[in-house]
């Protein structure tokens, strides 16, 4: 398959691109070209996701008095300055160090918003959210449902960061979402750049029901855009198409918004095909509507994630998509994602799901 | 013996240190440590210990690789030669290298991901640790672990997850006491991760079932940027283990480390159950490559740390005091690390990296190549 010779072919030049590659990021941040509606007159800052970030839980604590962060070092700014400045503007009683304990974190965070505060707990990186998966799959997600809505913690708001940095290795570079996707009650975002992570962060902590926000950690400084300045929100549910086209479905989140984007300009370059990348934004619930209605006219399916490919939200997606455009495929679907392995140390660059891999499967679809 | 104390009479003259120092009739001297402090204990280690100048000459040979090969580490972190995280050991060796000496034929040690300076110590040449940093093929894992992961017989690694690897600990501690063997686990972990529930549960099932696990805390007084008194609602970290005895040391003397890991041993290998260590030492490098380590203290602190309580030059000065050893001998020692440590740069920076094949190897047993 395409990802066999791709190997192959990078085998080739083994030693070199390794070693050339460890300080290269794998792809180009694509700024967003269109605005969420009514915020064109907005005044805007360049920013990047860190700021946006920052932003975000500056005007969440402003307009809400309820309203805490804490986690592992948030007080002083944070591992990579999100919080920056937010415990002077409020105060120690509202922005504090947790010790080292993210299932004490998560279950903390829990107690605090079912007692009616809203909570931001922030697991420092995704890779450290398991000692936190119990409290959050077995009690965040279920609190509503056992208790028959006398008690919900909606109020909580999880925000850890995600995805490959470049050099994280094991544990400093997972993107764990499909943990969490087989649990009903929780929902889930990615966002792919400054401006979507300031309106969907804010529409998380404000949605009332239990959320996850993953923060691509490689765009905290990579990713600058123009965002407005003031109080908006990015409604959680949406999937957005960041660019249009006939040919083919291209599906992916975060980072990997961005490997597709470029494929999808390689592909028209080279193939003369015009992909549609749709930016999931929400990954629980997904907008199967979207997708489908995209599917349903370009008949071809793509989608791509960072995390390995079994089990991986790429399985799901394709399998609602199979049942419901069955016949308006033109071929299979494919799934480009990471492999099947622990995230590896020196051998990211063949790990991830690089433009050459998506670019391939892009290739291979239409000329099925 | 006149001549003995007549030597003292002019040793005790030129006004050295406090501690006091006895020439004994071999070459072996005698040197006061602090003593301990005691959680549920009657007694404890021995506050005079005896040092011969093979050992003085070992140890200090141990603490100078670690501290060279941490700085050559932390250089290469600079050239970005390194990426990724970088935990680096400085100022802390006397704890590791303490620990070693005590240690016999099938004790285990396992630790967090400051483990550089105890893969070495437990087998490891210095090429397999700078070369697994750099990620090459020489590494100890053959690049695939990188700085946080990296194994010997006796040493369960090196683990990036803060915490995960004390439940671990006491299993190995188990497993030794099933096979009625008379070691000890050493399970090391930090002011930082004293705070994690997993330590709980290792440490009530170890005194359950009696298990041989010594539960290190090396308290080097931060936890990344949080000072001990900003995490733990206490920071007696060795009376934490509650109804698990603990020993308080001074992580700064390697004699103090040695004696109380001695004592410890002594104490699990007669079947008594688990004990819980504090080693009191500081580290001068921030919590990783990426941190300065100057934004949560000063630099003021770091130096003063440097010059009062360096665990090596407290080391020299006394054998060198004592006349367990000379200058030249030191110098000597110096120069033969400079050279092991260069050689292995040399090969950490040019050796090739695995093919990408390796990339699916070894995640089960016998893995099969993947075809997608």
């Amino acid at each position: 398959m395409s990802s066999s010779r791709a190997l192959s072919l990078l085998s080739k030049h083994a030693t070199t691109l390794s070693t050339s590659t460890r300080g290269k990021a794998h792809f180009t941040f694509q700024p967003s070209t269109t605005l969420p509606s009514g915020l064109e007159s907005m005044e805007k800052s360049k920013m990047n996701l860190m700021q946006s970030v920052n932003e975000a839980m500056r005007i969440a604590m402003e307009t809400d008095d309820s309203a805490v962060l804490f986690g592992e070092d948030v007080a002083f700014g944070g591992v990579f300055r999100c919080s920056l400045d937010l415990q002077k503007k409020f105060g120690k009683d509202r922005v504090f160090n947790t010790p080292l304990c993210e299932q004490g974190i998560a279950g903390f965070g829990i107690g605090v918003a079912a007692a009616g505060a809203t909570a931001i707990a922030e697991i420092q990186f995704g890779d450290y959210i398991f000692p936190a998966y119990d409290q959050l799959v077995n009690e965040a997600a279920k609190f509503r449902y056992r208790s028959g809505n006398q008690f919900d913690c909606g109020k909580l708001t999880v925000r850890t960061t995600w995805g490959a940095v470049g050099h994280g290795a094991l544990y400093h570079s997972q993107s764990p979402e499909a943990n969490f996707t087989h649990t009903p009650g929780l929902k889930l975002v990615v966002p792919r750049g400054p401006i979507q992570a300031k309106g969907l962060l804010l529409s998380c902590i404000r949605d009332p029901n239990p959320c996850i926000f993953f923060e691509p950690k490689i765009l905290y400084r990579l990713a600058a855009e123009d965002v407005p300045t003031g109080d908006y929100t990015i409604p959680l549910g949406q999937a957005e198409t960041v660019r249009s086209g006939k040919d083919l479905t291209l599906v992916a989140w975060g980072t990997q918004v961005h490997v597709a984007l470029e494929a999808a300009q390689l592909a028209k370059e080279k193939l003369n095909a015009d992909v549609e990348v749709i930016d999931l934004q929400t990954i629980q619930p997904w907008d199967e509507d979207h997708v489908v209605e995209s599917v349903q006219k370009t008949g071809r399916l793509i989608v791509t994630h960072e995390a390995p490919i079994s089990s991986g939200f790429g399985a799901e997606i394709t399998s609602t998509v199979q049942k419901r455009c069955f016949l308006n495929l033109e071929s299979p679907i494919e799934r480009v994602a990471g492999y099947d392995t622990p995230f590896p140390h020196v051998h990211e660059p063949f790990y991830l799901p690089t433009v050459h891999r998506v670019f391939d499967a892009i290739k291979k679809s239409v000329n099925y | 013996m006149a001549l003995f104390a007549r030597q003292l009479q002019s040793l005790t003259a030129q006004g050295i240190r406090s501690s006091q120092q006895v020439r004994l009739a071999s070459s072996e001297v005698s040197f006061h440590t602090k003593p301990c402090k005691l959680h549920k204990l009657d007694s404890g280690p021995n506050t005079s210990v005896t040092l011969n100048r093979e050992d003085a000459l070992k140890y200090y040979r141990d603490m100078q690789v670690i501290r060279r090969m941490e700085s050559a580490a932390g250089n290469l972190y600079k050239e970005k030669k390194i990426r990724g995280f970088c935990h680096l050991y400085s100022g802390q060796e006397a704890c590791a290298v303490g620990m070693k000496a005590a240690m016999t034929e099938g004790d285990a040690v396992i630790t967090a991901y400051r483990c550089h300076g105890w893969t070495w110590l437990l087998g490891a040449t210095v090429t397999e640790v700078l070369a697994e940093l750099t990620g090459r093929i020489a590494g100890n894992v053959h690049g695939k672990g990188g700085s946080m992961h990296m194994y010997t017989k006796s040493f369960f690694g090196g683990n990036g997850i803060v915490g995960a690897q004390q439940p671990l600990g006491a299993g190995v501690a188990l497993a030794m006491k099933y096979r009625d063997q008379k070691n000890v686990c050493i399970t090391l972990y930090g002011d930082g991760a004293a705070n994690q529930g997993q330590l709980f549960e290792a440490t009530n099932m170890a005194k359950l079932w009696d298990l041989p696990v010594l539960f290190v805390c090396e308290n080097n007084g931060f936890g990344m940027g949080t000072a001990v008194e900003r995490s733990s609602a206490s920071t007696e970290y060795y009376t934490r283990g509650d109804y698990v005895p603990g020993l308080w040391v001074d992580g700064m003397d390697i004699l103090a480390v040695r004696e109380a890991t001695k004592w410890a041993k002594e104490y699990c290998d007669s079947g008594k159950g688990p004990l819980m260590l504090e080693m009191a030492t500081y580290r001068y490098h921030g919590h990783s490559m990426s941190d300065p380590g100057t934004s949560y203290r000063t630099r003021d602190e770091i130096q003063e740390v440097r010059k009062t309580r360096d665990p090596i030059t407290g080391f020299k000065d006394r054998i060198i005091t004592s006349g367990l050893a000379t200058e030249e001998d030191l110098k000597a020692i110096d120069k033969e690390v400079r050279k092991e440590v260069d050689e292995a740069l040399k090969v950490a920076t040019s050796d090739g990296v695995l093919p990408p094949e390796a990339l699916y190897v070894d995640i089960y047993h016998n893995t099969e190549a993947q075809t997608t």
